[in-house]
Formats: structure tokens, C-alpha cells, sequence
């Protein structure tokens, strides 16, 4: 009974090969709308909101060495303590720390500075893995920092000259080639309508590519169900370039979620997001 | 303890549509960690709804469920302000209950 079964399924699958083959772009158009069915469908009930929740917790309980909540000494931007919009206008610079400061950077920055902690115990693990049942508190933080610029839009403060400089340079490293492969951002983000596999790249110079690449960050990865930031998304497209990995929280992220960042202001942000 | 749940419960003419958000691994027992040991089975096994103290909805989940999983229900004949009582037990004995208002 069960031989014919299993034959007959190998058929339908090597013709449905075929038939994708021809009409890859059609296919291809049409998974991408089909995709987003999905994601607004959950977006409705995105588990992000549950990191959300921890992190909201994070943030405002008494922790550290310090014994401080970051609720009562760290400056996102806006005052201290204030989280209302202070995703959306990061990264952004600050005077305490002499750097311009992506999100997590600037919490991360916090916990050392404020709370205590040692930044190498925090960036022994700062992701989510595959293994892993949740991410770290980090993560955590961060989706609920960036809940709160839900529906506002970008407003990264590139009249700062401080800003600009590393938004420069951000630009300048999308555009660096090096490595086995000799590739750079813009070798896969560079130009329109490029794609690996089924996955859209977005050409992160334009505004609208911008968008694309900075929308649903932090986003809840679907595959695994991980939570992972903006910070990650950089770790590992530096990964995808054959390139070494850079150090947790580093110039080098910041400088490119600027120039990202930068380039989408003025589009509303639709809060942690999630992806495939 | 495990974490809260995250209930929306809102009405659309006498149904509610209610989502819960549920955070729970729902490990099936058969995956293995970095090591290569296998993680022991951890997953929610019954949920129960209840409306206004009337319990509505006895569900039982599998290991085919996902990590944080999402679940919907309808409910005819609900009121808004009525008590939403979500309710789970997971295979290792450990329970949670929350709780919203339909709006
Ligand atoms: C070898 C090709 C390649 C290179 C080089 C590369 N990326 Fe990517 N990038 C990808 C792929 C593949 C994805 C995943 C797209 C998806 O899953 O939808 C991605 C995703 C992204 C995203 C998220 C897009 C989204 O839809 O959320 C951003 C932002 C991004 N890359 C930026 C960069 C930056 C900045 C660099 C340079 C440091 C870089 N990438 C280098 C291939 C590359």
C-alpha cells in the first residue's frame, strides 16, 4: 500500500520542480505576496510582544552590582528614563559616552556603566541561538525599547555633524571590498532587484532599500523561533561576506546602522517585526 | 515561574476574537543541544478558556505545536468587560494562568 504512495509524491514534486524552474520570477512574486499575508496576519500576535514584556521588566527592576534600573539612570536621548520614541531618533549622539551609539549599544553601555555589569559577561553571548529556549536579556531590552517608537517615524539626527561623520562612514564600509570572495554590502545590497535564493535584498543606499532593511528589527525569526536584533542582522551579513565577525556592540555596527537608519528617516516604523 | 501570557480579547458583534500569546519552549524531546544531548521533552499539554466563569474551550497541545506559540479562538455570546481566564499545564507540572477583559 505504501510504496505507490511515496512514488506518486516524488512525481508531483519533480514536476512541480520543473514548472518552478519556468516561472521562477512569477513564483517568486507571488511567495513574496504570500509572505506578507503571513506576516500581517502575525503580526497581530507577533511573539515579539512577549520580549516585549521581559524586557519591559528588565528595564525597570533594580539589577546589577549597582543595584540601579535602567529605568532610573539610563539616557536613551530624550532624559533619562525615557523610552517613548528613543528608537526611532537612535543611533544618535551622546556627550557621557563620547560616541555616537546605536540602541543597543547605548543600553549596553548603560548596564556597564549604570548597573555594573562587566560588558565582557554580556558580550560572551549577546544572541540568540538556535539552541537557545530564550534570547539574552539584551535582546530583550532592546524589542521593548524599540516597542515603544511603534508607528513613529525615523528620525536619526544626521544634522549633528557628529552623526553625519559616522553615517559617512557607515557609507564608506557598505562599500569596502576585502575578503576571500572580494565582497562588500553593496556586492548583495548595492543595487535593485537583486535576490539569493528567495530572499529579497534590499539596495540599503536608497531610501526605500533603507526601509526594507531596517523594518521589523528587532524581528522574531520564524525559523527557530529566535529573537534577534539589528545588531545581529549586521553579525551576520559580515558572516555572509566571508568576512570575520565583529566584536559585539562595535564602531563598525553602529557606523552602519546609522548610514541604514539614516537613509530610511522619515518612514514609519512599525515596531519589532518578524521575519522568515 | 513561567513567563506571563499575552491575551487580546476584543468583540466584534456578540463574538469575541480572542488571541493569546503564549511563552513557553515546547520542546518536543527531540532535539539535540550544541552538545549533542538530547533536551528533554518540555511542552504545554492541556489549555483551557473560560469566559465570564464559564469555561468555554479544553484544548490539548502536542509537541507539534511551535515555540511561543499563538493561538486564536471565537466565542459566541460574549459581553464586553466579561473576564477572559486563560489557563495551561505543561508535562512537567507547571501551570499558568492570566487574564484579560473582553474590549
Ligand atoms: C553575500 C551577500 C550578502 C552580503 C555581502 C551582505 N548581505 Fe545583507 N543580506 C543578505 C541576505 C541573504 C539577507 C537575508 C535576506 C532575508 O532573509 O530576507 C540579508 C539581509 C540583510 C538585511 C536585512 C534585510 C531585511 O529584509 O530585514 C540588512 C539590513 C543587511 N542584510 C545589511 C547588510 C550589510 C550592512 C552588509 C555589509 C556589512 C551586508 N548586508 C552584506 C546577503 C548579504
Amino acid at each position: 500500500m505504501r510504496k505507490p504512495r511515496i512514488l506518486g509524491a516524488l512525481c508531483a514534486i519533480t514536476s512541480l520542480g520543473i514548472a518552478h524552474a519556468q516561472t521562477a520570477e512569477v513564483d517568486h512574486a507571488k511567495a513574496d505576496a504570500e509572505f506578507a499575508k503571513f506576516r500581517a496576519e502575525m503580526e497581530d500576535s507577533n511573539p515579539a510582544e512577549l520580549f516585549e514584556l521581559k524586557g519591559e521588566e528588565l528595564w525597570k527592576v533594580k539589577r546589577g552590582p549597582k543595584s540601579v534600573s535602567l529605568a532610573e539612570s539610563c539616557d536613551l536621548g530624550l532624559g533619562v528614563g525615557k523610552v517613548e520614541g528613543a528608537y526611532v531618533q537612535m543611533p544618535r549622539y551622546f556627550a557621557d559616552a563620547n560616541a555616537v551609539m546605536d540602541a543597543e549599544r547605548r543600553i549596553v553601555w548603560c548596564m556597564v556603566e549604570k548597573q555594573g555589569f562587566k560588558f565582557a559577561d554580556i558580550a560572551k553571548k549577546p544572541f540568540q541561538g538556535a539552541n537557545d529556549t530564550n534570547p539574552p536579556e539584551i535582546t530583550s531590552l532592546v524589542t521593548f525599547v524599540a516597542g515603544h517608537s511603534r508607528n513613529m517615524k525615523f528620525a536619526v539626527p544626521l544634522k549633528d555633524p557628529k552623526v553625519k561623520e559616522i553615517w559617512e562612514i557607515g557609507k564608506e564600509i557598505t562599500n569596502y571590498r576585502a575578503g576571500p570572495y572580494d565582497f562588500s554590502c553593496n556586492t548583495c545590497h548595492g543595487s535593485d532587484g537583486k535576490r539569493i535564493r528567495m530572499q529579497n535584498l534590499p539596495n540599503i543606499g536608497t531610501h526605500e532599500g533603507a526601509v526594507k532593511g531596517v523594518m521589523g528589527w528587532p524581528g522574531y525569526r520564524m525559523t527557530g523561533g529566535v529573537m534577534l536584533t539589528h545588531q545581529w542582522r549586521m553579525n551576520d551579513c559580515f558572516r555572509q561576506q566571508r568576512f570575520p565577525e565583529p566584536k559585539y556592540a562595535s564602531d563598525t555596527v553602529t557606523a552602519l546602522l546609522t548610514y541604514m537608519t539614516a537613509n530610511a528617516n522619515g518612514a514609519v516604523y512599525k515596531g519589532p517585526g518578524i521575519k522568515r | 515561574m513561567a513567563d506571563p501570557m499575552k491575551i487580546r480579547a476584543s468583540l466584534k458583534g456578540d463574538v469575541a476574537d480572542i488571541r493569546v500569546l503564549v511563552s513557553h519552549p515546547m520542546e518536543n524531546g527531540q532535539r539535540k543541544d550544541n552538545a549533542g544531548n538530547t533536551v528533554p521533552a518540555h511542552y504545554i499539554q492541556t489549555m483551557t478558556v473560560e469566559i465570564g466563569g464559564k469555561p468555554v474551550i479544553q484544548g490539548q497541545v502536542g509537541t507539534a505545536v511551535s515555540r511561543n506559540p499563538v493561538f486564536g479562538f471565537k466565542v459566541k455570546g460574549a459581553k464586553a468587560g466579561d473576564k477572559v481566564v486563560i489557563k495551561w499545564r505543561d508535562n512537567k507540572g507547571e501551570t499558568r494562568s492570566d487574564e484579560a477583559a473582553v474590549a
